[in-house]
């Protein structure tokens, strides 16, 4: 692992947040850094997010399609922790001012039953801890200038998360082929792209056992009551004030998002 | 410019399993009812009908043709692959792999005023299929008129075990299509025109204008869900959408 100094660039990040100016790439300045010093500064982030009275209430996964990963030249997803902060319920306006360059992706979110910690976790206990499934969006930002982000940019950055929009409804997963979810996202009643759970590593119920292994290895859970945000079924979409978003999920329910200015 | 000349172009690339360059390089002033005329000819000379299909059924395949309505084409029976006989890809030209929603019609259905409801209602069973495109194209370039000529792009055929279509909504059932145990891409229903029922009475109206219509017993390929996928000898494709079950293809 390189040397950085990861409170000043966490620092750099926490300010963007803030601020609503972009900063350039970390790897323009340093193009050797990789996951390992995302993580690190993504730590030092989170402590001055948490200093601030904000709260954990689970993780975000992404990276979970292969298009996602050849676009980022990686053969494994990331992950960051949700926010309380962040989170809005279904209906919810959601402002465009909270965020720099904000795009919407309709995804499936699990809640998690049990504690869950890795290693060695296999997607059977991973199904065994989960509570059900929700219809979920991420509100997907970066505080990196014009999305132009390496994988250390985007780990640092929180994955790249801004928001979390869930459906109240939780759907037990017995009998429920997770993979074989159908999602359809309208905007402004327009259908927008399609897709179905196998889009996120094969089956979203692998991307949970996924993060409890990688979390394991720093001694990190996920804890009863934590969301996990699966990753994207479709590509990204930009959004602008006065769009409404809809993600209709095939066993699961619709959730709707309204952006304001 | 004579339409059975130019299905005769078609016909030998398939005796050859050779493409050619596409008709409209050579007939610029090839347009849709000419090419749909070109198609009746292949039509006539395919022998029994099993069916129909959709091509151009997504907006984003709609876009990037620049057009906004699809195409729709014809199936021959002996194009039709039985389940778990594999595609013998030396018969083809250039073969591609795409899971479709399947509507078996339990009655005649014809007319120009015919909605996806009716669809709905005269359609006995809808199951998980697999369509082998192989444009007659080389390297699948083509204008609308030019694919519409080539009816569609059809190859070859597979449809799984129908179920009732009461209480699916066709719109929102996942689609999963794997190749060689790998998810190459996910969709839902609504990739084709927002209800592949929708695609079909498309198409119904359509033919209604030359006096066509569906019969009981025929296959209706609703449009490709999601792109293609090239396949050769040794791959194996897996076409899953939920509540109607999973098709496998191999290919040898």
């Amino acid at each position: 692992m390189t040397v950085i100094d990861a409170p000043a660039m966490a620092r750099a990040l926490y300010d963007a947040r803030r601020t609503r100016v972009p900063i350039a790439p970390f790897t323009d300045a340093d193009p050797t850094l990789g996951m390992a010093e995302g993580y690190a500064v993504q730590q030092e982030l989170i402590k001055l997010l948490l200093a601030d009275g904000d709260e954990i209430i689970g993780r975000k996964v992404g990276l979970t399609s292969k298009p996602m990963q050849k676009l980022i030249g990686v053969d494994s997803p990331d992950h960051g922790p949700v926010l309380a902060s962040t989170v809005y319920n279904d209906g919810d306006e959601i402002p465009l001012s909270r965020f720099i360059a904000p795009k919407v992706e309709a995804e499936i979110v699990f809640v998690m039953k049990d504690r869950l910690q890795g290693p060695g976790v296999t997607v059977t206990q991973a199904h065994a801890a989960i509570a059900g499934a929700v219809a979920g969006m991420e509100i997907v930002d970066s505080r990196i200038a014009d999305w132009r982000i390496k994988l250390a940019d985007t780990v640092a950055d929180l994955a790249s998360n801004g928001a979390l929009a869930m459906s109240s409804r939780i759907v037990p997963l017995e009998g429920l082929d997770t993979r074989l979810i159908g999602m359809t996202l309208t905007r402004n009643g327009e259908l927008i792209d399609t897709g179905a759970g196998a889009a996120a590593l094969g089956d979203p119920i692998a991307v949970v056992a996924w993060l409890a292994n990688v979390l394991g290895e720093n001694g990190v859970a996920l804890e009863p009551g934590h969301v996990v945000m699966t990753g994207a079924l479709h590509a990204a979409v930009p959004m602008n004030p006065g769009d409404v978003f809809r993600a209709e999920f095939d066993r699961l329910g619709p959730i709707t998002i309204r952006v304001g200015a | 410019m004579d339409v059975h000349d130019l299905a005769a172009r078609l016909q030998k690339a398939v005796a050859e399993r050779a493409a050619i360059e596409q008709l409209s390089t050579d007939v610029p002033e090839l347009d849709l009812a000419t090419a749909y005329a070109v198609q009746r000819v292949l039509r006539d000379q395919a022998g029994p009908l099993a069916g129909w299909k959709l091509g151009v059924t997504s907006r984003a395949k709609q876009a990037q043709v620049g057009v906004s309505s699809p195409v729709f084409g014809f199936l021959p029976a002996t194009a039709a692959l039985d389940l778990g006989e594999p595609l013998d890809t030396s018969t083809c030209i250039q073969p591609r792999c795409e899971p479709e929603i399947v509507f078996v019609m339990g009655r005649d259905l014809a007319g120009a005023h015919v909605t996806a409801t009716d669809v709905l209602a005269a359609t006995a069973g809808v199951a998980v299929g697999i369509e082998v495109l192989d444009s007659r194209y080389r390297d699948y370039r083509f204008t609308m008129a030019d694919v519409v000529a080539d009816n569609t792009s059809a190859g070859r055929f597979l449809v799984g075990t129908p179920v009732p279509p009461t209480g699916i909504d066709l719109r929102l059932v996942g689609v999963v299509l794997e190749k060689n145990g790998e998810v190459v891409a996910t969709a839902s229903g609504a990739a084709s025109l927002g209800h592949p029922a929708s695609a079909v009475a498309w198409m119904v109206r359509t033919m209604a204008a030359d006096g066509d219509g569906l019969r009981a017993g025929q296959v209706v390929f609703s449009g490709g869900l999601t792109a293609a996928v090239p396949v050769g000898p040794g791959d194996v494709v897996v076409a899953s959408i939920d509540r109607l079950g999973t098709v496998e293809l191999g290919c040898v």
